[in-house]
């Protein structure tokens, strides 16, 4: 993986040697309060710049403020930065810079073999080695041997660089994490620059603050520059990646911005009901910025009002969206049959995270794929969408409200703690490239009935209160097809769910075949759903350079499955089906198609990695052979 | 059928058959709200009447306007999101006491406090009628029901206290069977701006028959009810012969028969920025005190609907209509061309 290569040298002191790389994957592990969020945001943000491919995976605790150098305040920001297409933010990092102890107890079983290691000496003390269950101190006892180990004293040094700033100790403490942030920028050859930017602007109105970090990681910088303990500086050349205007950007950002541009597309004003919930929180942050695009925000009591408001919003006409975690879907259950049942549109957007119960509130999960299918009393058929990467949140949140408004239905759409943290480079569309689909209420009392259907889609019309000769009334309680009059008739209810499940099932119609990735036919598919998208395709890259026969296909429709699957499933001996919970889309697959398939669980709190991934298919084809 | 033509009572009824008990208060409510409307100089397509779960919840079906029947408890959510939507609406939310004050009790203080422009008509029977008759949360304490067969241990709720704790801005109470009073009490409600919470006692004649009758009948309605009429004194009794007055910080029964007159008792002001006197009179009731009907609160606060609308507006008008492109396009950008460099 690593070609030696020989370049002049710009800006630096000395003679040094460059190795260049084609992909590194880089952990900053810290104490929460020690800002390894922002560090990994800005070494992501600053190699966005210069053109890598990369991915992202922050990981931090549930609480707010642990007990500071303990093993449950660890906070880390994995980045992997290559030079050509990756799609997972790496398995075993090859640096890690860890802050304190603590930092290094929790990460450092990661670490891949002879991998850069950077730690802070001077958290090294015999308090914080006992808060970490350290008996003897890991710099001293040789059991960093199999690592490169670069001890570095960041606090003593960035108070060194502070000495004059007039900031008081604490102050001066906080910018320790940009004298590393300078280290990793020589390290691997990026420029400073962006990152200066960035302060200037963050810290406007405190401009000795901004000052004080850039002057730490300049610092750092040039401690790497001037002592002799590195010898060696690495460089991820840009990627090729297919020509566009590029930003990086986190699922949340991206949902987001897919809710507002499904919002313009259809000419409805966008309400999101919400409740803080992590990780489904930052999709309320990001909206409530975004009133000036006629979006309203209402954080409501609870879970039961954010979607029932958004189910009266919808009843007068708005775009209605409302975005929890798998607890918070549990309370919406009931008012989702609501919007069911009385056919308003809705998007429901579940950001799966550990569980059951609080589970894992910081850590991602699929397993709420039954729950959304199924997690509901009674016959309650609703689209299922799950998006794949970060970025394809933008895709799929417009999908979820084009099938939402043209179907008059609720739609959940899934993603995980994984994709709306997580970040990717992503090529900005062309607006006018996005499907359009202006709603049209219905106006006209001729013949008007609340509950007559579109004889394609089986679409109830959308009748607006304030339009005169509409005048009807919608609930719960089973009603008569067409004239909406309440209905305990037996032979119209079995009518009226048969009727409900059609409506969904015939989205398939209009849903793309399912595309597979390698060889249409053969020994195996591996198929996935939701954020594995990456490690599955890095996986299977990777097997069929190897010479290993596999094909891929991931699944964005999960309800209505998309037309083909079957027939595709049929023409593949094996099927392996990798997944965040212990089955679920497997135990599906086998029940609907009546195809055995093999089912890869992890239920870790944390992604797949690339290479389980790569194993378990080598696993299951060596088996064959 | 629309605005422009005056509008009866005749408008607002449906062609569905009502299906409450025979003798039930709940007609008699519906006989009052239909009779209203039309006096409100609405248009009756911008009407839309919100309900959850319960006997009184059944009531939009019955009013040809739109009409949403919801879930049990969430009527104020489901209304508010409405509002907050579409505020050009006049929604009015049709609950009762399980419904608002048990199961909804959430949705219904925060509606509340923050005073979204709907009008809550809570009918209380002090029972569920429609699961057939257990104690709800204005039972009295003791009450023998079905799921209480040794008497409830619960300590009932008051709702216009609940109202007035949770920093409602209009605050009512009247009963089925005064027709006029009822219909005063409503047009008040259509009058004021922000939330209008109007408890009304409502007789279930299957489950709990004559809960009020202790207010209601002819021979006893004069000496249990008190008439809150602002700008008039507390006076009540067959004969107007008995009042009540502010002794410290306490209220008071005085008769006159003891020297005491008009002049001695509170004059109601359903007004004061203070709520503490109305919440002492919501507390009133047997067996030392009348029962208040009437207004208990009245103020002015901005609403929600204005405050959401309002921050739209405001930002659009700092920003400018938003601009997607701009959206998307903000933040580090960077352009892979063509030949693969990048700037
Ligand atoms: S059960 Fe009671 S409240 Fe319900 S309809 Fe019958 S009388 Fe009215």
């Amino acid at each position: 993986m690593k070609l030696p290569i020989v370049d002049s040298e710009q800006g630096s002191s000395r003679a040094v040697d460059r190795e260049r790389l084609d992909d590194v994957v880089i952990r900053f592990a810290g104490d929460s309060g020690d800002g390894m969020q922002v560090t990994g945001s800005q070494f992501t943000s600053t190699s966005a710049l210069i053109g890598n491919d990369l991915a992202t995976f922050p990981d931090f605790p549930a609480e707010i403020r642990a007990p500071a150098g303990t093993l449950p305040g660890v906070s880390a920001f994995q980045v992997r930065i290559a030079d050509y297409d990756i799609h997972t933010p790496g398995d075993a990092p090859d640096v890690l810079v860890a802050m304190n102890p603590a930092a290094l107890k929790v990460n450092l079983g990661d670490l891949r073999p002879n991998g850069i290691l950077i730690v802070n000496t001077d958290e090294f003390v015999e308090r914080n080695l006992k808060k970490a269950g350290y008996e003897r101190s890991p710099l001293e006892d040789g059991s960093l041997d199999a690592y490169r180990l670069f001890q570095v004293p960041l606090a003593t040094l960035t108070r060194r660089a502070l000495e004059d700033s007039g900031l008081d100790a604490k102050a001066v403490e906080r910018c320790k994490n940009f004298f590393a942030l300078g280290m990793a920028y020589w390290l691997f050859s990026r420029p400073i620059e962006p990152t200066l930017r960035f302060l200037a602007k963050k810290f406007g109105a405190r401009p000795e603050i901004a000052d004080a970090n850039a002057r730490a990681m300049k610092a750092g910088w040039n401690f790497c520059d001037i002592t002799e303990a590195f010898q060696t500086r690495y460089e991820v050349m840009p990627a090729k990646l297919a020509p566009g205007v590029y930003r990086n950007v986190t699922g949340s950002t991206a949902l987001a911005l897919g809710l507002v541009a499904a919002s313009r597309r259809s000419g409805l004003p966008l309400f999101q009901g919400a409740y803080p919930i992590t990780p489904a929180s930052d999709l309320l942050h990001e909206l409530a910025q975004l009133k000036s695009f006629g979006v309203t925000t209402f954080q409501a009591e609870d879970e039961i009002a954010a979607i029932c408001a958004a189910i009266g919003a919808s009843f007068g006409g708005a775009l209605a969206v409302t975005s929890t975690s798998g607890p918070g879907l549990a309370l919406k259950s009931e008012a989702l049959n609501l919007a069911v049942m009385v056919e308003l549109p809705l998007v429901v957007v579940d950001i799966q995270r550990g569980g059951p119960s609080t589970g894992l509130p910081t850590k991602t999960e699929q397993a709420d794929l039954l729950f959304a299918l199924y997690g509901r009393n009674n016959e309650s058929p609703l689209p299922v969408l799950a998006a794949a990467s970060p970025a394809d949140c933008f895709d799929l949140a417009i999908e979820a409200c084009r099938l939402a408004v043209r179907y008059m239905t609720p739609v959940i759409l899934l993603s995980d703690g994984y994709l709306a943290n997580g970040s990717e480079p992503w090529r900005l569309p062309e607006l006018d490239r996005l499907p359009d689909f202006p709603v049209e209420f219905r106006t006209s009392p001729e013949g008007f009935a609340p509950f007559l259907r579109d004889p394609e889609t089986l679409a109830r019309p959308w009748a607006l209160p304030g339009t005169a000769g509409l005048e009807h009334r919608i609930g719960g309680l089973e009603k008569q097809d067409g004239s909406g009059n309440v209905s305990y008739d037996p032979a119209n209810h079995e009518h009226m769910v048969r009727l409900r499940a059609e409506k969904i099932a015939r989205i398939a119609r209009e849903i793309p075949p399912l595309e597979v990735d390698g060889e249409p036919a053969g020994e195996l598919l591996v198929l996935g759903w939701g954020s594995t998208a990456g490690a599955i395709t890095g996986a299977v890259n990777l097997a069929r350079r190897q010479g290993l026969p596999v094909s891929r296909a991931h699944l964005r429709h999960l309800n209505p499955f998309p037309a083909n699957l079957g027939e595709v499933l049929a023409r593949f001996e094996r099927v392996l089906v990798p997944e965040m919970n212990l089955g679920q889309l497997a135990f599906l697959l086998q029940g609907r198609f009546l195809k055995p398939v093999i089912s890869f669980p992890k239920v870790q709190g944390k992604p797949f990695f690339r290479n389980e991934v790569l194993e378990k298919i080598q696993a299951v084809l060596g088996g064959s052979r | 059928m629309s605005g422009s033509t005056t509008l009866s009572k005749k408008d607002f009824q449906t062609d569905q058959e009502v299906r409450w008990c025979p003798g039930c208060g709940d007609y008699a409510i519906l006989s009052a709200v239909q009779a209203v409307f039309p006096e409100l100089g609405v248009p009756r397509e911008r009407f839309v009447v919100v309900s959850g779960i319960g006997c009184s919840s059944r009531f939009p079906y019955y009013m040809n306007t739109f009409g949403f029947h919801t879930i049990h408890g969430r009527a104020p959510a489901v209304a508010t999101g409405l509002k907050v939507a579409r505020p050009d609406l006049e929604v009015w939310i049709a609950t009762g006491d399980g419904d608002a004050l048990s199961i909804g009790g959430n949705h219904l203080i925060h509606a509340l406090r923050r005073n979204v422009g709907v009008k809550i008509l809570m009918f209380n029977n002090r029972i569920y009628g429609l699961t057939k008759g257990q104690y709800s949360p204005t039972s009295e304490a003791g009450k023998r029901t079905k799921s209480s067969p040794f008497g409830s241990v619960d300590h009932p709720f008051n709702a216009l206290s609940v109202a007035i704790g949770a920093g409602a801005t209009f605050v009512a109470r009247s009963i089925d069977v005064l027709q006029a009073h009822l219909k005063e009490t409503l047009r008040a409600a259509a009058a004021h701006r922000g939330t209008a919470f109007v408890e009304i006692y409502q007789n279930c004649n299957i489950f709990n028959d004559k809960a009020f009758a202790h207010l209601t009948e002819k021979e006893v309605r004069d000496d249990a009810l008190v008439h809150l009429e602002t700008g008039k004194p507390m006076v009540f009794g067959k004969g107007r012969d008995r009042g009540i007055r502010l002794k410290g910080t306490e209220l008071e029964v005085i008769r006159f028969a003891d020297g005491f007159g008009p002049d001695d008792c509170l004059v109601w002001d359903d007004r004061r920025s203070n709520p503490a006197i109305a919440f002492m009179v919501a507390q009133m009731g047997r067996p030392d005190f009348p029962t208040p009907i009437g207004v208990l609160r009245r103020v002015d606060k901005s609403t929600f609907e204005t405050g959401m609308v309002g921050q739209i507006e405001r930002e659009t008008e700092k920003r400018g209509v938003g601009n997607l492109q701009q959206l998307i396009h903000s933040g580090d950008l960077w352009t892979v061309h063509e030949d693969g460099t990048i700037s």
